[in-house]
Parts: structure tokens; sequence; C-alpha cells
């Protein structure tokens, strides 16, 4: 399982392990998170049957992908809008930066999108001669700071005021205080121009609603109002599996999002858009263009034993949840989705071989799918990527080999009982001569980290069957 | 009614005093105690890593061995969620399977057992000490136990049970992930460990002794003031009790 990918991720994650610092600036932010959500939650008289029925709903989606797609393709177009099927990443940014070429737009406003990321939207944008500009707070910051987002909800969770206080006053200039309301202010300075010079706006959805033919953007700050009506052309970009039904099932998936995700009773806005200006309309972009983003997602649909990882609203919370998350960091794992979601989801999406060690970085502690809002088996998924990985990618010969040994062993109980004796011998002998930890140690990988292993001197089957069964 | 012991192969090597103290708490608890000999490991070190086909031949020992039993009780919330909540997975296209679901019915955590089937919540234990609870993952999250051991700890003389701030979070154990990402356990360990601490309790204690032995490799290793003990190994305990050197701890005892 040595490839880059993990190479990185081990020497990633050990650094962050051992800072105190990531550690508290996490704790602390994820602790006000947590007291929201039980406020958020408290809003819903069954937050369970809530989960159910969000689960069902996007089953349904799924199971019928076809057909809801369509829909909603139709719908766009009735009103004017245009769809684009992208089979990959590739295509879909050669549609938006030959678009913008062929429209003469030289700068893009972008509200948060986590399929932009994935596709590496802004890398295509910039070789194309264009400047994109993110207008999400959190993501407007870390693109000042030529990062990746930390996390799919919060963008900047990494960084304390003080740190955005020193790269408000290096970038922008206009500001030297820590003073939040300043700080905002100097942001939203920033992105006003931003906003009125753009000659396309590019946005997210979180949901493709089917039978309204219309995307559903959720946001805190508005910034997806300003940058998908102000300039001329807005592109909304998607993954295929966001679709939802039915409008009205916004109705229970706009507060479950807004619960789960930020802990509010609901996101301050939530816009739907369904083509672009209308005649008679004073607002709204000229062109509207849609690109359903499929990049792996057909191939986990046919899966039947994940495709619900598909239901994923990105809400962030079993990032939230995850205690290695919260101990390595969004950014450790190298991708564009995180936690335990991105675990499961990556190897899928961007390769088995390359992505495994995600599926084993994890205690299988489950907190993650009790956090789930649509119900995902997130820890369950992880068991059967490593499954997955076992069958089809490389794996230490050592451990392959390592395994057929033990079901050898643990076949017989008197191999069993052999093997545990040899192994509490050979443990005796190097803690009694502190040698832990050495490379004569068995449990070496174990002694790093902990004091020498018991090795008692008999068994618990022994010591039964010296009392007789009477012990 | 005659109890089978479901001994985990890590505590039947490691950590004899473990199964020693639940036989003790069955025993008093009035059961007949029965340990058949011919188990090994319920296949969750294979099943865990992805080598489901060397997990199930183990799996479905297990299976035959404890066909007959009446009941079984492991002290382990982990190894019971193996039988019970993964073997229908794991031997879904296996003849065992329907056999390997009626032993899963019949497999019980000590604590699951004692307070849900048995109805006992004081086994007369005396352990006067302060205690905090850490809520291991799989008997919390997989077989939602979360009062039942808590009820039993109420019960024992002396013991003064306070909660840790964040005791459902995971201690970092997580089988071979501990040695496979030894420093994310580590931080895990740490964390679970500053909490402990912060509650002002002698003693971590929990449905299962894999938590348990990091955790109390880590105390040991960090000079921890607080100790580990395995829950069964405290509801063993009856008056008068320690020798106030921790002996009763159960790796120690071991030793």
């Amino acid at each position: 399982m040595s490839t880059a990918a993990a190479r990185e991720f081990l020497r990633s994650a050990a650094k962050k392990s051992a800072d105190l610092n990531h550690r508290q600036i996490i704790r602390r932010s994820i602790d006000h998170y947590n007291a929201a959500v039980v406020r958020g939650r408290a809003t819903f008289a069954d937050w369970e049957a809530a989960r159910e029925r969000c689960h069902e709903i996007k089953q349904e989606a799924l199971n019928n992908l076809e057909r809801y797609l369509l829909e909603f393709e139709q719908g766009v177009k009735e009103r004017g809008g245009q769809v684009f099927w992208a089979e990959n990443s590739a295509e879909a940014s050669q549609y938006i930066t030959n678009l913008a070429v062929s429209r003469g737009v030289r700068k893009v406003v972008k509200s948060k999108s986590m399929v932009a990321e994935e596709m590496h939207l802004s890398a295509a944008l910039e070789k194309a001669g264009i400047e994109d500009i993110d207008t999400d707070l959190g993501e407007f910051i870390v693109q000042l700071r030529k990062e990746p987002p930390y996390h799919i909800v919060t963008p900047a969770m990494h960084l304390t005021r003080k740190d955005i206080a020193i790269l408000f006053k290096e970038k922008l200039g206009d500001v030297d205080t820590d003073e939040p309301q300043e700080l905002v202010a100097a942001a939203r300075r920033a992105l006003r121009k931003a906003f009125f010079s753009a000659e396309m706006g590019i946005s997210g959805a979180n949901f493709l609603v089917a039978d309204a033919g219309m995307i559903a953007i959720t946001t805190n700050e508005g910034n997806d109002r300003l940058g998908t009506s102000l300039p001329r052309i807005h592109v909304a970009i998607a993954g295929i599996e966001k679709i939802v039904p039915r409008l009205q099932d916004l109705a229970l998936f706009w507060p479950v999002l807004a619960s789960a995700g930020t802990g509010q009773t609901i996101t301050c806005y939530n816009t739907l858009i369904g083509g672009p200006r209308g005649l008679g309309e004073v607002d709204g972009p000229e062109e509207f263009h849609v690109v359903l983003l499929d990049n792996g997602r057909s191939e986990l649909l046919a899966d039947r034993e994940q495709r619900e990882v598909l239901s994923c609203i990105r809400c962030g919370a079993c990032l939230n949840a995850c205690p290695v998350y919260r101990t390595v960091g969004g950014h450790t794992y190298g991708t564009t989705y995180s936690g335990p979601i991105g675990s499961v989801l990556t190897p899928h999406l961007r390769g088995l071989n390359e992505f495994q060690h995600l599926s084993y970085a994890s205690s299988l502690c489950g907190a993650c799918t009790d956090a789930c809002p649509v119900k995902i088996d997130l820890h369950h998924h992880l068991l059967e990527n490593r499954r997955e990985a076992v069958r089809h990618a490389d794996r230490p010969l050592s451990e392959r080999v390592g395994f057929k040994i033990w079901s050898w062993t643990m076949e017989s109980p008197k191999r069993f009982a052999m093997a545990g004796w040899l192994a509490r011998a050979a443990l005796r002998v190097v803690n009694a001569a502190h040698l832990d930890g050495s490379i004569l140690d068995p449990a070496r990988s174990w002694a790093k980290n902990h004091a020498p292993l018991p090795a008692p001197k008999k068994s618990f089957r022994e010591l039964w069957g010296k009392a007789n069964g009477t012990n | 009614m005659r109890v089978s012991l479901f001994i985990p192969c890590f505590v039947d090597q490691l950590m004899p005093e473990v199964g020693l103290d639940t036989v003790r708490v069955l025993r008093r608890a009035g059961y007949d105690v029965d340990f058949p000999r011919d188990q090994t490991c319920c296949g969750q070190p294979a099943f865990n890593t992805g080598y489901w086909d060397d997990a199930r031949p183990v799996a479905e020992r297990f299976v035959s061995v404890f066909a007959a039993a009446e009941v079984v009780v492991c002290p382990s919330g982990s190894c019971t969620t193996m039988v019970r909540n993964f073997y229908p997975q794991l031997l879904a296209n296996s003849p065992m399977r329907d056999k390997a679901i009626e032993v899963g019915r019949k497999v019980y955590e000590l604590s699951e057992f004692l307070v849900s089937v048995a109805e006992v919540t004081d086994v007369g234990a005396s352990f006067p000490h302060r205690v905090t609870y850490h809520d291991a993952c799989h008997a919390l999250r997989e077989l939602r136990l979360k009062q039942q051991p808590r009820e039993l700890l109420r019960n024992v003389r002396g013991l003064e049970l306070i909660e840790m701030p964040y005791s459902e979070e995971c201690c970092g154990f997580g089988g071979t992930f501990a040695t496979k990402f030894a420093m994310i356990s580590r931080a895990m360990g740490e964390t679970k460990i500053g909490n402990a601490e912060a509650s002002g309790a002698e003693y971590v204690t929990s449905t299962d002794p894999s938590c348990l032995m990091h955790l109390d490799g880590m105390l040991r290793l960090l000079k921890s003031k607080v100790r580990a003990i395995y829950l069964g190994s405290i509801l063993a305990r009856t008056p008068p009790t320690t020798d106030g050197k921790g002996r009763f701890m159960a790796m120690d005892g071991a030793r």
C-alpha cells in the first residue's frame, strides 16, 4: 500500500497528529459545531425519522437516476438553459473554459462548489488566462493562501482570527486588525469589486430538483445570489447524484442539511434557479448552463453494495464526528473529499490502488455513520473497501502471507495455543531484557507508543484446564 | 442456565485475568459456566483488514463450536459485534450462514447479558474508587450499550462513577489501526487519557479489554495516575478489596 498518496498521507498524518496547536483549534471549532447541532436537531420532532426519510428519498432518486436527470434536463431546457453532460473532469473543464473564452470572459466569480475542486476548475481557468475568485468567505481565505479547502463546509476551519488578520493585511492591504467585523468588511470590499466586474458566475448545486427542473443552492453569505445574478453568464456544476425527485423534498432536505451541516434550523440563503433571465425579468444572467459531472459516479451507481454512498449531501457532519479527521486535519487526506465520506468515496472516484490507504486509516469507530443525516453506512463501507483492496489492489506480501498463516493457526485450537505460548515466551524475554521496541520485539510497532505488553505465564485456557473446569 | 464463555483470543493469551473475572461474576450471578475448549478466534482481525476469505473458515469454526450452546457470553463488545453483526455479511454465501445468525442471536457482551438478559444490576461487588467509563465504540454504536455498564457500576459498593468529557469518543485502538497508523492512534489515545484525567477518576473502565490494553499501555508509558481496569474485573471484586497498589488491574494481575 505504499503508493505516493499513501506515503504522503502517512508523512502529513504524523506531523499533524503531533501538532497540539492544530488539535486545539479543531477541537474548539468542532465543540461550537456540536453544541449548535444539538439545537438544530432539537427542532425536529423526530430526527431519526427525518434521517430515515432522507435515506429513502435519496435511494429512490438513485434507483431512478436516469429518469430524474432527464426530467431535470427537460425543465432547464424549457426555460432556455443548457445542460452539458460531462463524463469526466476534463470534459467538464473544457466545456466551461471554451464557453468562457468564446464569450470573452476575463473574470469568473465562483460560489462554493466541491465539484469545482474535484475537477480542478481553477487550474483549468488559469491555464485559459481567466481569473477566478472564490466568493464564499472561507473559500476566499484559503484561495488567498493558495490552499485547498480544509473542510467541505467550513473551508478555513483550521485558521484562527489572527491567521486571517495576518493574511488579509498582506494580501488585501486595506485592513490591519483582527476584529472579525472589520475583517469581513475587508473581504466584502474585495468581493464586491469582483461581483460587479465578472462576466461569468460559477456555482455548485446542493440539489438538482427533477420535477421543477431547477437547481437549489444553499449558502449562509448570499454570495451565490450575487454571483449567479450579476454576471452575464451563470454556469452551475453538479455531480449527477445531487438529484432529489420533487420540489417538496426540499422541505425536508433543507432543514436536514442545515441541522447536520452547521446546526442551523435553516441556512440563511436557499435559492432555486431554473434558467436564464426570462422575458420581462430585470435580474439574472443572459445564459444559464448546467454541467452534470459523472467522473466515476456511474460505476459506483452500478455497485449495489455501495450505491448508497452517492446519497451524500455534503453536509460535513461525518468529518466533524470523525476522531481521525480531527487528528490529522482535512489537508492530510490529499483529496477533494476528506474525512469518512472521502475515505469511502475517493477509492471509487480516483482509483482503489492509489487511495486504498484511506479506507484503512480508520479505527472503524462508527461515529460517522451515526452522524450521517442520510444514513449512509459509512464505516461498514470502509470495511467493504478494504475487502476490495485485498481482492484487487496491491497489499504487502507480508500481510497476505501473514493472514494465511493466521487463518491456518486459528483453525486449530492446538496451533493457536502453541502460537500464543511462543509469542508470550518471546515477549517475556524481550520485556525482561528491556528490548521492547527493538528489532527483536514481536510487538515493536506497538511498543513505540505503549509500555511493554504484559506476557502472562499462563493463558486463560491453561488456567481453566488446570482448575479442571472449576476454576 | 448454562453460560458458554467466548474468550477473545488476545484475552486468552495476554489478559487471562479478564476471563477469570468474567467467570467469577457469572458464577456469583448464579450461572454455570462452561469454556468450550475448541474455540480460537472470532476472525475479526482478518475481517477488519479485508481478508474475508481468511476470516471465513475461522468464523465457521466459531459457529460450529458454539452451535449447541444455550447462551454465549463474551468479555468484549467488539468480538460480540463480530459474531452478531458481521457474520451474516461475512458468511452470506456460506452453508453455515443460517447457523451463524442463530449463534449471533445468543451471543452477549457481559454487561449486556447481566442487565438485559439476566436482569441483574447488582452483582454484590465492592470497589471504593472514583471510576470513569469509556464508551467502547462497538459496544456503543454496534450493540447500542450505553446504560448497561453504567447501571452495573452504579451498584458497586463505594464506587463513584464520574463521567468524563467526550466519553463516546474512540480511544484510538482500532485493531491493526493502532500499528498501521500508530501516530494517529497515539494522538487519539492521548486525547482520551486527557479526558479521563480531567474527570478526576482514579480508574478508567470499559466493556472492552482491547481499548483498555491500548489505554493501559499508554497510561503507563505517559506515567499517568489513572489506571485502566476491565469492567468485569471491577464487578468481580468483593469486599475487602484492593491492596492499594492497583494490583487488581487486569493487566497487572496477569503479569
